[in-house]
């Protein structure tokens, strides 16, 4: 391999390091997750992570929330105004869960 | 006999459309007395509401360890209503709380929840939790204090002054993205309970959350309580209390009356306005109007109850 194409494998991977993750929050993918609830709901409501990443929630509203795992899998108690929960996913599949208190309000991670 | 009955219902119906009107008009007044009469009452020439001895006194939504704008002072307002139910002339027999006891579920807010409701002169206190009341992972900070009666299953009967009393829980089982809920234990169990039981007994039947969809979008409803209603409609007069939605709403359907009682915390809006179902910030002096609890007397004369609501506002 000759040096120019050293410099340009190099430039090459660099780039793709710069890129991927931007492509990857476009595309809802994240290494650590945030979702913020506001006005009663989840934001964003469907959120792609990578296992063994974590995702906390924090709570936005004057009206307290929970994040409840509809498999049972995790489960908050009461956030109040502030208040923020984080669980760490470490397999992959699709938990679907809700707020306990206001059961209308869903969301949604994928682990990958 | 069956004539008579269809008469009595349509009867009943118009007079549900009068005091519909009624209770309308007493929210325009600033709600110092809303009389609203059982459907079987429809049958009274005077119809006053509220003149026998107060059976019952509900009190609901008190949202202890609540501290934001809308009221930075529940233990305040919940130390008024006390007051407000112990200044009653004639005392009643009992008192029921129709849950939302505390804001987060925590042992401190129970505690001191207990402590103030301790102050009641009447003792006998009857109790369903509300989904605020349950938010911890294992359920047990509500059910070590108050399950006692229930065996920890949240629902159960008692008899006072002639009346069947049942206390129901429809936060427990949550079903995301639906309305509350009863499950079919539950309703089993009040099929159980109400076998063999006279038409005649007035039922009253409480939980927290509507047993009737007042507004599906913000929860305000449980699922499957139509299962529940079939089983009730037998009977001559049935009293339904919730809380919940922190502000009055009632509904006559046949011999079934559904009233929802104010908070003594904070108000709520009303159905569909604004974001969602969170405290209802008003002017300091518009608050005591829209706090209070509901007083409920048994008439002999038809053997049915009266509803009458009390705001903090003198």
């Amino acid at each position: 391999m000759k040096g120019h194409q050293i410099v340009w494998a190099v430039l090459a991977a660099a780039l793709l390091f710069v890129l991927a993750p931007a492509t990857a929050v476009r595309g809802g993918t994240a290494e650590e997750g945030r979702i913020e609830i506001n006005d009663f709901a989840f934001a964003p409501k469907s959120l792609t992570i990578k296992a063994g990443s974590a995702v906390t929630w924090e709570n936005k509203d004057d009206e307290p929330h929970t994040v409840v795992s509809d498999s049972g899998v995790f489960r908050s108690a009461a956030m109040d105004t502030g208040e923020k929960f984080t669980f760490k996913f470490d397999k992959p599949g699709t938990y679907h869960y809700a707020c306990s208190i206001h059961p209308r309000m869903v969301g949604t991670i994928v682990v990958e | 006999m069956t004539d008579d009955r269809m008469l009595r219902s349509r009867r009943n119906a118009l007079k549900c459309m009068a005091y519909g009107g009624a209770g309308t008009l007493f929210v325009l007044a600033g709600g110092v007395f809303t009389p609203v009469d059982l459907a079987v009452a429809a049958t009274t020439k005077s119809g006053s509401g509220g003149s026998g001895k107060p059976l019952f006194v509900q009190i609901s939504d008190s949202h202890i360890g609540f501290n934001k704008d809308a009221n930075p002072d529940v233990n305040g307002t919940l130390t008024q209503t006390i007051e407000l139910v112990n200044a009653m002339p004639e005392q009643p027999a009992l008192i029921i709380h129709t849950g939302d006891i505390t804001h987060l579920s925590k042992p401190a807010e129970f505690d001191l929840a207990q402590q103030l409701l301790g102050r009641l002169r009447t003792s006998e206190l009857h109790t369903v939790p509300g989904e605020h009341d349950t938010t911890d992972p294992t359920v047990t900070e509500y059910f070590s204090r108050f399950g006692r009666a229930s065996n920890n299953k949240g629902y159960y009967s008692f008899d006072h002054g002639g009346v069947h009393f049942i206390a129901l829980v429809n936060v427990l089982e949550f079903k995301p993205g639906g309305l509350g809920t009863l499950g079919p234990e539950q309703l089993a169990w009040v099929s159980a309970d109400l076998k063999g039981r006279s038409s005649s007994t007035p039922l009253v039947v409480f939980a927290h959350m509507p047993l009737w969809t007042i507004y599906e979008p913000w929860g305000w409803g449980t699922g499957d309580a139509p299962q529940l209603m079939q089983q009730l409609q037998r009977f001559g007069s049935v009293t339904v209390l919730n809380g919940h939605i922190h502000q009055i709403v009632q509904k006559v359907e046949g011999h079934i009356t559904f009233h929802t009682a104010r908070a003594t915390a904070y108000p709520q809006p009303r159905a569909g306005e604004g974001p969602g179902p969170g405290p209802l910030k008003v002017p300091a002096d518009e608050l005591p109007k829209m706090l209070g609890v509901t007083s409920v007397a048994l008439e002999k004369h038809p053997r049915s109850l009266a509803l009458t609501d009390r705001t903090l506002a003198a």
